[in-house]
């Protein structure tokens, strides 16, 4: 597989309601060892995704909130967050994790990883994208 | 693009988020129960105003729709069609 394609991977479910969150970020991380060009977007409940301070112990499930911070050092370095689906839920920027990564070409500085779009924006993301993998 | 839609819109927002979305040149297939968003009279049909609507045939029957229940200018297309329009279509976003 020699020709790099644009992947899109759509989250739009809660975190620990259902079992999509997890294997959406398992595919990721799987999808990135393949050097293809990644991209995620987070909207509907998606967004519950990347909130900060969750803490699983009561569920005795595992908290994969802080794997997303990792996906930096996969190369995952656009990921899309849709303003309407933060609005609409009373959260903001601050509520959710801080995802950075650092830039190789520009002696490892450290670059926001997280872009806040609008809806109209984010089908504009989609368009130009080549194939989705919807969560 | 081509959105495909499974879930009642009464149920789930699949729909609405997928036709959020849309862009000119946009196509929505819905198949199992998707296809009650294109009922004539339900309150989700108006959801698809400005849409290029088909819907699967063998989901209809399977619902007892008859053609005539649903919305003007839906397509009402076969397993062959459903291919057709993956074929014609360079993306695809299957809305869970």
């Amino acid at each position: 597989m020699s020709e790099i394609k644009k992947f899109m991977y759509v989250n739009r479910r809660a975190p620990y309601g259902t079992i999509y969150a997890w294997e959406s970020l398992e595919v990721v991380l799987i999808g990135a060892a393949f050097e293809q060009d990644v991209s995620m977007a987070f909207i509907d409940d998606g967004v519950y995704q990347l909130t900060k301070g969750q803490d699983t112990t009561g569920l005795e499930m595992k908290n994969f909130s802080p794997t997303y911070s990792a996906l930096g050092d996969y190369e995952v370095t656009k990921i899309y967050i849709e303003k309407e689906s933060l609005e609409e839920r009373g959260l903001t920027l601050e509520d959710l994790q801080h995802l950075t990564w650092e830039d190789e070409d520009e002696d490892w500085a450290e670059k926001d990883s997280i872009k806040l779009v609008s809806r109209a924006e984010m089908a504009q993301v989609f368009a130009d994208q080549d194939v989705f993998f919807n969560f | 693009m081509l959105h495909i839609v499974n879930k009642s819109p009464y149920d789930r927002n699949s729909l609405d988020t997928a036709v959020s979305y849309k862009v000119d040149g946009d196509i929505f297939l819905l198949i199992e129960d998707g296809v009650y968003a294109a009922m004539k009279g339900g309150a989700a049909a108006s959801k698809l105003d400005g849409c290029s609507v088909s819907v699967l045939g063998a989901d209809i029957a399977a619902r007892g729709i008859a053609e005539d229940k649903l919305i003007d200018g839906v397509s009402v297309i076969d397993y062959a069609g459903f291919v057709d329009l993956v074929e014609a279509n360079e993306k695809v976003q299957s809305w869970l």
